[in-house]
């Protein structure tokens, strides 16, 4: 892969308004049971505007940039041959539905390891004011020629 | 009654689950999350890219793992990072489920919450590595 993409940085996604039937939705196939994730009376007695989403939701949001990465011309990127190798969330706060996100991934770093290439990507997530709420990083292991 | 740091010891276990992932499992993991790489849900894509056989979403197993500690913590607090390596995949058959067990662990403990280490294994061996929940307690 391109070793050039290290820093690179992608225009923002197009806004995501996050619906609440959507986050239950996740909720349930990531089998929570916390009525956070389901019932606007129990999230707004804990002081949410509405239903809480999981910790990985942002991850629907991420994928969106993620795309944008794998499919830049010049990346130089096998999507048959990438592996999912470590994920992090770093949360300013929870997602809630209502939320309008907009994500920016930038390529924090690109690595040859042994014949493979590790790719890592940032995305800062924020809101329709513009306020950081979660970060999303992933890093990529594109296998090598075997 | 809600959680406080000083009910908090390091090396406690703070929950404990175990999760019967299924093909159906995968399929709604799949169109919640928008993740529809076939190799999660169809034998033959999966055998031809050298597999053998389908295998859960990483994510899949990242958001069912941190369920217990969501649980755990109700409203009494918030998840503030979350961070897994993806170190063995979980194959799940066309037909019954694979069993993923979860134990989270208090790891370390500041003035504000809590680092929770959580021990995530599917037949006996673990499938995340270094996979870390920080807590922050509402009532610190």
């Amino acid at each position: 892969m391109n070793p050039d993409l290290q820093g690179r940085e992608f225009p923002p996604t197009d806004p995501y308004l996050v619906g609440r039937e959507k986050v239950r939705e996740f909720a349930s196939a990531v089998f929570s049971t916390s009525a956070l994730n389901f019932d606007p009376a129990v999230a707004a007695a804990a002081g949410y505007p509405d239903i809480v989403a999981p910790p990985t939701f942002p991850v629907v949001v991420q994928e969106r940039t993620l795309a944008q990465l794998l499919s830049a011309p010049d990346a130089g990127i096998d999507f048959s041959r990438v592996v999912h190798g470590d994920q992090r969330f770093t949360y300013s706060r929870p997602v809630v539905a209502g939320d309008e996100l907009t994500a920016r991934l930038t390529v924090s770093s690109v690595k040859t390891l042994g014949g493979h290439s590790l790719v890592t990507a940032e995305s800062v997530i924020t809101d329709a004011t513009g306020a950081h709420v979660v970060t999303a990083i992933s890093t990529l292991v594109v296998r090598g020629d075997e | 009654m809600a959680i406080r740091l000083a009910d908090l010891t390091v090396g406690g276990v703070v929950a404990e689950k175990s999760y019967q992932l299924s093909r159906d499992s995968l399929v709604h993991y799949a169109g919640a999350s928008g993740d529809f790489n076939p190799i999660h849900y169809r034998d033959d894509i999966a055998a031809s890219v050298g597999l053998d056989g389908v295998l859960a979403h990483g994510m899949l197993t990242m958001g069912v793992a941190v369920q217990p500690v969501v649980e755990w913590l109700g409203a009494d607090g918030t998840v503030s990072d979350y961070q897994v390596r993806f170190t063995r995949p979980v194959p799940v058959g066309p037909s019954g489920g694979s069993a993923v067990t979860v134990t989270a662990k208090v790891g370390a403990i500041d003035d504000q919450g809590a680092r929770i280490d959580l021990t995530v294994t599917f037949d006996g061996a673990t499938v995340l590595g270094k996979a870390q929940v920080r807590v922050i307690l509402a009532a610190a």
